[in-house]
C-alpha cells in the first residue's frame, strides 16, 4: 500500500467516528491555540511595550541620583548640574539636557478629581521628548522664569477631568489644592504600562520648587533628561555626562552618587522581560499541547481495541507489521494535524478578541501570529499526534494474527 | 509450482503451547499431502486440534517442529511479515463471520488484498472476481447493506482475487440459513471445478464434509487413521 492510500484509508476511519475524532481533535485544537495565541500575545506585547519605549525617544539618557555602595558623601542632582551638562566642549554629543522635579498629586477640576503624575520642568522637556501638542502650547521659559501657576495637561488627564480634550485652555485646574491655569493640552502618544504619557501632567520647575514639591535644598531636582545628538551617539553622550558629573560632584573612581540609564538599557531589560513572558505563556500552552496528545494516544488505543479483528484480518490477508504501524500513525497524524490547522484558525481569533480587548483598556497590544510560531504549532501538533501515535500503532502491529482474528 | 501435484505436503506438523506451568499440545505430529485441485474437508471435535492445524496451514501460525512444504515453498521457519507475504500470495481465506470490512464497499473489501500485493489493475481484478461470484451489480454496497450469503459471497471473491494456491475456509456456512449455506457450497465447489482451485474446508457440518473429496478427521492432535 502506498502513503496516499494510507491516507485516504485514515480519513475514512477518522470521519466513521465523527463525535469520538472531534473531541480528539477539540484537545490538540486548544494546545495549538493556546501555544500560537500565547506567542502571538507575548510578541505583541514586547512590540508595543518596545514602541512605547521608542516612542519617548532612543537618544534619550535618564541621569538620577543614586549609585553604587560606600558612596562618601553623596551629592544631589542640581539645576546646575543639567545647565553644565549643556557644554559643547566638554560634551559635544550632549544636544540638550533638562532638569525635573517629579511627585504624584491629586488633581480636581469641577469637582471632578483624579491622581496624576506632576512632572515639573522647563521649556526643552517637550524638545528632549518629543511632545506635541494638540491645544494650546506648551510651558515657555518666561513661565518657569516667573514662576506662573500653568500647567499643561496629558490628554489622558484632560478627559478624566473634563470629558473632552478640546477647549480647555484657560480653564482652572487645582493641584493639592492650588489653583492651576491649563496653556496646553499633550497630543495623545498612547502605549501603556511603562510610563504612559497621557496621565501625567507639565508644570514650570519653579513653580513646583516653591509651592509644590519642595526638596531640601532649592536647587535640587529629581532626574536630568538627557538628550544625545543622535542615536548613535549615546554611549559618547553618556561618557561626557558621566565625566562632567564626577568632576563636579567630586566623587572617588568607582563610586558614583548618580546613575545614567539609557533608552537602550530599558528597551533590554524590557524585551528581556517580555521574553521571559512570551516564554512562560508558550510553556502553558504547550502543556495543554501535551494534554491533547495524550487525549490522541487514548483514543487510538481504545481504537486499537475495537479493531483487532480488523487488524488480524487485514494481516491475514497479507498486511505487513508496517502496514499496520502506518495505517494507525497516519490515523494519529490526521486527528493532530487537522487539530493543528483548526487551532491556528481558533489562535487567530483569540488573538483578534485580545487586541481588542486590550485596545478597549488603552493598552494597544497587537498580537502576532507569524508564520514560525505557526509552523512551529502546525508542526509541534503533528510530532505529537506521531510521537503519541507510536505506542498505539506498534501494539496494533505486533498483535498475533491467530489471536486477532479469535478475538470478541 | 511444485512439480509433482502435491501442493500441501505436511511432515509430522506439531504444535505446544507453553501455558505458563503446563504444555498443552495441539498436534502431536501430522502428517498428509494434498494434491493441487483436490477438495479436502478438516473435521474433528472442539480441542481436537482442528483450528491449530487450520492456522498453520494458513500461514497464520508456524509449526513448534516439523516441515510444512506450501505449493513448493517450505513455509515452516519464516518471520512475520513473510508469512504476511506468502497468505497473500498462496492462502486466501473465508470466515465463519464473513470479516468485511464494514465502512468501505464490497469492491473495496475485494481490493483489500490487492493493495497489500502491491498490484496493479487492481479495480478490474477486484470487479471480475465479484462478477464470477455472481455479484456485479452489488459492488458498491456496503457490507450492512448486503444479505449474509452476499456478505459470505465477497469474502469468496475477495479470498480468490489474488489467485492463491489454496482456499482456506473456516466453517463457512456455519452463520448461514441453510440455503444460502447450500449456495456457498455451491460456489466453492465450482470455483474448484473450473479453476481448479485447491480447496480446504474446516467444518463440524457432516452435510458439507460429505461434498469433500476427502475428510482428514482430527482427534487429540493426531490424525485418525493416520492418513
Amino acid at each position: 500500500m502506498n502513503l496516499w492510500q494510507h491516507f485516504i484509508e485514515s480519513l475514512e476511519s477518522v470521519l466513521a467516528n465523527k463525535l469520538r475524532s472531534s473531541l480528539t481533535i477539540l484537545g490538540i485544537v486548544i494546545g495549538v491555540a493556546s501555544v500560537i495565541s500565547m506567542l502571538a500575545i507575548g510578541q505583541g506585547a514586547t512590540a508595543s511595550v518596545t514602541a512605547s519605549i521608542q516612542s519617548v525617544g532612543s537618544n534619550l539618557l535618564f541621569v538620577s541620583q543614586g549609585g553604587g555602595q560606600g558612596v562618601v558623601n553623596p551629592k544631589p542632582l542640581t539645576l546646575l548640574d543639567a545647565n553644565a551638562l549643556v557644554d559643547p566642549t566638554n560634551a559635544p554629543d550632549v544636544l540638550a539636557a533638562v532638569g525635573t522635579l517629579q511627585s504624584r498629586a491629586t488633581i480636581t477640576a469641577s469637582g471632578t478629581s483624579t491622581s496624576a503624575s506632576v512632572v515639573a520642568t522647563t521649556a526643552d522637556y517637550a524638545t528632549v521628548k518629543s511632545l506635541t501638542m494638540q491645544d494650546g502650547e506648551f510651558i515657555t521659559n518666561t513661565e518657569v522664569s516667573g514662576r506662573s501657576a500653568s500647567v499643561v495637561l496629558g490628554s489622558g488627564i484632560a478627559d478624566s477631568l473634563f470629558g473632552t480634550e478640546a477647549g480647555l485652555v484657560g480653564q482652572t485646574v487645582r493641584i493639592q489644592n492650588q489653583p492651576f491655569k491649563v496653556v496646553g493640552v499633550l497630543k495623545s502618544l498612547g502605549g501603556g504600562g511603562l510610563g504612559s504619557q497621557d496621565n501625567q501632567v507639565i508644570i514650570p520647575l519653579t513653580t513646583a520648587q516653591v509651592r509644590l514639591i519642595r526638596r531640601g535644598d532649592t536647587n535640587r531636582i529629581d532626574q536630568i533628561l538627557v538628550q544625545a545628538t543622535s542615536a548613535g551617539s549615546v554611549a559618547a553622550a553618556q561618557e561626557e555626562v558621566t565625566n562632567i558629573l564626577r568632576g563636579r560632584h567630586q566623587t572617588r573612581v568607582g563610586s558614583d552618587d548618580f546613575n545614567i540609564l539609557t533608552q537602550q538599557d530599558l528597551l533590554s531589560t524590557a524585551t528581556s522581560v517580555t521574553g521571559t513572558l512570551t516564554l512562560l505563556l508558550g510553556g502553558i500552552g504547550a502543556i495543554s499541547l501535551v494534554v491533547g496528545g495524550i487525549g490522541i494516544m487514548n483514543i487510538m488505543l481504545v481504537s486499537v481495541t475495537e479493531r483487532t479483528r480488523e487488524i488480524g484480518l487485514r494481516k491475514a490477508l497479507g498486511a505487513h507489521k508496517w502496514d499496520i504501524r502506518l495505517q494507525f500513525l497516519m490515523e494519529s497524524s490526521v486527528l493532530s494535524i487537522f487539530g493543528g490547522l483548526i487551532g491556528v484558525a481558533v489562535a487567530a481569533g483569540i488573538s483578534r478578541v485580545i487586541a481588542n480587548i486590550a485596545a478597549s483598556s488603552n493598552t494597544a497590544i497587537n498580537p502576532v501570529i507569524g508564520l514560525d510560531s505557526v509552523l512551529l504549532a502546525t508542526l509541534f501538533s503533528a510530532a505529537v499526534g506521531l510521537f503519541f501515535g507510536i505506542y498505539p500503532a506498534n501494539r496494533a502491529s505486533n498483535l498475533e494474527p491467530v489471536e486477532a482474528l479469535r478475538y470478541e | 509450482m511444485s512439480e509433482d501435484g502435491w501442493v500441501i505436503e505436511a511432515e509430522n506438523l506439531t504444535k505446544y503451547y507453553d501455558m505458563g506451568e503446563v504444555e498443552v499440545q495441539a498436534l502431536r505430529g501430522v502428517s498428509f499431502k494434498i494434491k493441487r485441485g483436490e477438495v479436502v474437508s478438516i473435521m474433528g471435535p472442539s480441542g481436537s486440534g482442528k483450528s491449530t492445524l487450520m492456522n498453520i496451514l494458513g500461514c497464520l501460525d508456524i509449526p513448534t517442529d516439523g516441515e510444512y512444504i506450501l505449493d513448493g515453498e517450505n513455509v515452516s521457519h519464516l518471520t512475520d511479515d513473510d508469512l504476511s507475504d506468502i497468505r497473500n500470495r498462496k492462502v486466501g481465506f473465508v470466515f465463519q463471520s464473513f470479516m468485511l470490512l464494514p465502512r468501505i464497499t464490497a469492491l473495496q473489501n475485494v481490493i483489500l488484498p490487492l493493495r497489500y500485493a502491491g498490484a496493479h489493475k487492481i479495480k478490474d481484478k477486484a470487479k471480475a472476481a465479484l462478477e464470477a461470484v455472481g455479484l456485479g451489480d452489488r459492488m458498491d454496497h456496503r457490507p450492512n447493506e448486503l444479505s449474509g450469503g452476499q456478505q459470505q459471497r465477497v469474502a469468496v471473491a475477495r479470498a480468490l482475487v489474488t489467485n492463491p494456491s489454496i482456499l482456506m475456509a473456516d466453517e463457512p456456512t456455519g452463520n448461514l440459513d441453510s440455503k444460502s449455506g447450500e449456495e456457498i457450497m455451491e460456489l466453492l465447489l465450482k470455483l474448484n471445478r473450473d479453476s481448479g482451485m485447491t480447496l480446504i474446508i474446516v467444518t463440524h457440518s457432516p452435510d458439507v464434509a460429505a461434498q469433500t473429496g476427502r475428510v482428514l478427521r482430527l482427534r487429540d492432535g493426531l490424525l485418525e487413521g493416520g492418513v
